[in-house]
């Protein structure tokens, strides 16, 4: 395992695909949004740019879901509450840089003044100021994974049990933030947004800072995954993913490995959602249902769990997919979603990359 | 009390003043006569001498009026033509021919009026006993003292107890304004343990200002007042609290019959069956489906609908789920994480093909007339009968589920794959057969929770989505693979979140009952009742 993981996809190969990739979102989107001439056959439109980082965002989120699921054997359905609380606190920091130019011209966020507030909650305060609403994406979502997560693998409960715990969580949290009383908008959400930084949010330019953001923070989170699953930690996870009780007869607690990722992922997670937000222009609670965070279950099956590699290809494929179905087809998307969930289980329980790995290694053999 | 009509008020008191018992006989030839032929003024005093002497041979008189069949020949005669024959009015006897010129008796408002009261006073006597408690609870609106009579004579007849309640009441309500201090007192103390929230609003009145000066001036009946809406109120707390538990318990039965299914399917085989809800949804289909077969192609089946529907909506959802079982479930035993994502894919596809069968939209499902309606217990305690039918049913499905479990040999086998897979297949269970068949038992019962779902709420391609965590709750709470630790945690986490419903609103009593569930986890991993054992995981 270790073996397959080091040496095929961070290879050589990998580096290469890895610079590559660089190369492609930090330099040659830019330009060809920016610099090439609208009418010009090579221009990248900004609807492109716009999908391409959204699904750059999905891609992290299933990272962050190979690290718990595919490395450590957890299988969270509520990811997307820390995906969702991230983009919150960025959507609280962008509701309040709005300023004055809402419909109300009112210093509170537009929503508040259509339910006759007269002034922030507390947990608002200090969120018109950019560090903090990031410190609050940051610490937020990972305070609520630490203390979920303490309480849940403390008494030990794991697999199934565990991972309709964290689906009823998400589903408590939407139904918390759909209410006007929670205030962060209810039903709508946050949207309208106008400027992020003193930058328009949807000038050309500031589109692609957030591209090239998103691609560093995906390349980014990609190596610190490596780091964390190559290390010795690492090996205690899958360890803990493959008998956790024989891990607990050797002498270790698993209970800090398993909080440590667990905490890491949603803090990820909630990065993801934080980038994602100024490049979609709304978040609302939809985001925290539970059909969302299973999908990205799916993303992570259907690239390959434990192979880093697989969910990132696995959030590109499916979702491409799905932006055209559901443009071209959009009754017969739920069809396929759902009879790839059925033949990945099936035919293809290590995914693409899984299944690409293993024809490798037979021909390795063979040779 | 505000919609008093005053032509309706002075008749009341016309009638009080001219009923007396000797006054029973046909009425006057010509009080009829000027019904059929007299300006409004004169049918208006006809109504009130008609209803004064609380004949009930007059009513058909005051039917023909009320439903324009009674016609004026000439002005001279009163004929009531029903379209075929022609009655005199005044001696009954039929017409041999109907004549031509028979003219309309044309009523205004103030006839009209003075007509219900009319009814009104003569259906308190009625022989039909649904005619007089209608009456009496026409006359409930607009008790006063001028019919207390009217009221008296009515009660000393009276032989039914729902009725002569109702009569003491408004009688009580029309003594609020008695001279008499002892008289008011007696009737603030029959209201006040009455426990209706309309007598409250009649105590209440006596409280409030008249400009400087209390309605009611005597003190000590303002007290009793004030003690009489006080017991009002406890008794209205008491109705309260006893909806709220009705409401609970009905919740309840309906997650048990959600999660009873999953009980079966996720206790035996480790099953995590996201398609679960999907299910309850086809059975609820099922039943709009039988529904409208049946009435379409035999109406005269659709009072009973509902007992077909119930075993169709098994076989359906059995049959959805021996399908998912044979052709994907069977593949994935031993890896419940796939399991549970390959059956989420299944619901995907259910729930977008019956979209495509039925359309997106919510369908349709009435209940028949014996489902309802419902019982009145308090004044602000109505128990549904489509309610209470789910709860017998959910007690009809559990026994059920109980006795094929322990009384059949299938239930044997059941039990035996739940406690030890290996050992049960190695001493002969044909344990594939046998998950099978446990599937189908479990899908089935989804399905029959979906047609008794189809009875209370809406039916849509979601239904089911918004039942999978609650049932998934139920049975984690419950504890696996037990039928008991089912019932209690569906019924206790019914109640529950009903109560807190009335504190704190409904989306906040769902993410406390949540919270509530999480924590319990904690202290009791195996759910409330653990199969007792010694086994390690892995």
């Amino acid at each position: 395992m270790e073996k397959t993981l080091t040496s095929r996809l961070f290879g050589p190969k990998a580096w290469a695909a890895l610079a590559a990739f660089s190369a492609v979102t930090l330099i040659l989107v830019p330009i060809l949004n920016l610099l090439v001439p609208e009418g010009s056959a090579l221009h990248l439109s900004t609807y492109w740019v716009t999908l391409i980082g959204k699904i750059m965002c999905y891609a992290i989120v299933a990272l962050a879901m190979d690290l718990v699921w595919g490395y450590t054997g957890i299988l969270s359905l509520g990811h997307g509450i820390f995906f969702a609380l991230g983009g919150y606190g960025m959507g609280m920091y962008l509701m309040r840089a709005i300023g004055r130019e809402g419909n109300y011209q009112s210093d509170l966020p537009d929503f508040m003044v259509f339910l006759n507030w007269k002034e922030l909650p507390w947990y608002w305060q200090g969120t018109e100021h950019f560090l903090w609403a990031m410190l609050l994406v940051v610490v937020v979502p990972g305070l609520l994974a630490f203390i979920f997560g303490y309480f849940a693998f403390r008494s030990r409960i794991k697999g199934v049990y565990f991972s309709i715990i964290t689906q009823a969580m998400t589903y408590a949290a939407m139904l918390l933030f759909f209410r006007n009383e929670t205030g962060f908008g209810g039903n709508n959400g946050f949207t309208d947004f106008k400027r992020i930084l003193g930058f328009h949010i949807t000038a050309p330019e500031t589109r692609i800072v957030l591209f090239g953001l998103t691609a560093t923070a995906l390349i980014g989170f990609l190596l610190l995954g490596r780091y964390i699953v190559s290390s010795k930690l690492g090996r205690v996870l899958a360890a803990i993913r493959d008998a956790e009780s024989r891990v607990m007869f050797s002498g270790y607690n698993p209970l800090p490995y398993k909080l440590f990722i667990w905490t890491v992922s949603a803090v990820i997670c909630a990065i993801a959602g934080a980038l994602y937000v100024p490049q979609v222009g709304i978040i609302n609670p939809g985001e925290m249902s539970p059909a969302n965070s299973i999908e990205i279950a799916i993303w992570t099956a259907v690239g390959g769990r434990g192979t880093l590699i697989g969910p990132l290809i696995g959030a590109g494929l499916i979702n491409g997919v799905k932006s055209y179905f559901t443009v071209a087809f959009p009754e017969y998307w739920l069809y396929f979603l759902g009879l790839i969930f059925i033949l990945v289980t099936l035919w293809l329980p290590r995914g693409v990359v899984g299944q690409i790995q293993t024809y490798f290694s037979k021909q390795e053999k063979r040779a | 009390m505000t919609f008093m009509r005053p032509t309706f008020l002075a008749l009341l008191t016309l009638v009080v003043c001219v009923v007396s018992p000797a006054s029973f006989a046909k009425p006057a030839p010509e009080l009829v006569l000027q019904l059929a032929t007299g300006d409004n003024d004169a049918k208006v005093a006809a109504l009130y001498a008609i209803a004064g002497s609380a004949d009930p041979e007059a009513l058909p008189i005051l039917e023909a009026l009320r439903d324009d069949t009674l016609k004026s020949l000439g002005g001279k005669q009163a004929i009531i033509y029903d379209g075929e024959t022609a009655i005199d009015a005044v001696t009954g006897a039929k017409l041999a021919k109907v004549p031509d010129e028979l003219e309309d008796v044309v009523s205004n408002n103030r006839v009209t009026n003075a007509l219900e009261g009319a009814l009104a006073a003569l259906d308190l006597i009625s022989p039909d006993k649904a005619l007089r408690l209608a009456a009496v609870k026409k006359l409930q609106d607009s008790a006063n003292p001028a019919i207390l009579p009217l009221l008296d004579k009515a009660l000393a007849v009276e032989t039914d107890p729902q009725t002569i309640t109702l009569l003491r009441l408004t009688q009580a309500a029309a003594q609020l304004q008695h001279p008499d201090k002892a008289t008011r007192l007696a009737a603030i103390e029959t209201l006040g343990a009455s426990g209706e929230p309309n007598a409250k609003q009649l105590l209440a009145a006596l409280l409030e200002k008249d400009g400087a000066n209390y309605k009611e001036a005597d003190e000590s009946v303002r007290v009793a007042a004030q003690q009489g809406i006080n017991s009002i109120n406890s008794h209205l707390k008491l109705g309260e609290t006893l909806g709220g538990l009705f409401t609970g318990l009905s919740l309840g039965s309906i997650l048990l019959l959600a999660a009873l299914g999953l009980a079966i399917t996720y206790g035996l085989m480790g099953v995590i069956n996201m398609a679960h809800g999907e299910l309850i949804m086809i059975g609820a289909y099922a039943a709009y489906a039988v529904q409208n077969v049946i009435r379409a192609h035999a109406p005269g089946l659709f009072e009973y609908y509902p007992l077909i529907a119930i075993p169709v909506a098994f076989m359906v959802s059995a049959l959805v789920g021996v399908l998912m079982e044979r052709l994907v479930i069977r593949f994935l035993y031993g890896r419940p994480l796939e399991t549970l994502l390959a059956t989420w894919g299944i619901s995907l596809m259910l729930i977008q093909a019956v979209r495509s069968l039925f359309g997106a939209q919510n369908v349709m499902v009435e209940n028949p007339a014996w489902l309802s309606g419902g019982i009145q217990v308090m004044g602000n305690l109505i128990l549904p009968y489509n309610r209470l039918a789910i709860i017998a049913f959910a007690v009809l499905v559990v026994l059920g589920m109980g006795l094929i479990l322990t009384r059949t040999r299938l239930g044997l086998f059941v039990r035996a794959v739940t406690q030890n897979r290996q050992m049960a297949s190695c001493v002969g269970v044909a344990t594939p057969r046998v998950d099978t068949v446990a599937f189908a038992l479990g899908s089935g019962i989804a399905g029959l929770a979906g047609c008794a779902l189809s009875q209370v709420g809406n039916v849509g391609p979601d239904l089911g989505q918004g039942y999978i965590i609650d049932s998934f709750m139920v049975v984690v709470l419950g504890g696996v693979g037990q039928l008991a630790g089912t019932v209690y945690a569906a019924l206790g986490l019914g109640v529950l979140n009903k109560l807190l419903e009335g504190f704190a609103g409904a989306v906040l009593a769902k993410i406390a009952v949540l919270v509530f569930i999480i924590i319990f986890i904690q202290k009791r991993p195996q759910g409330l009742f653990a199969v007792k054992g010694r086994f390690v995981e892995q």
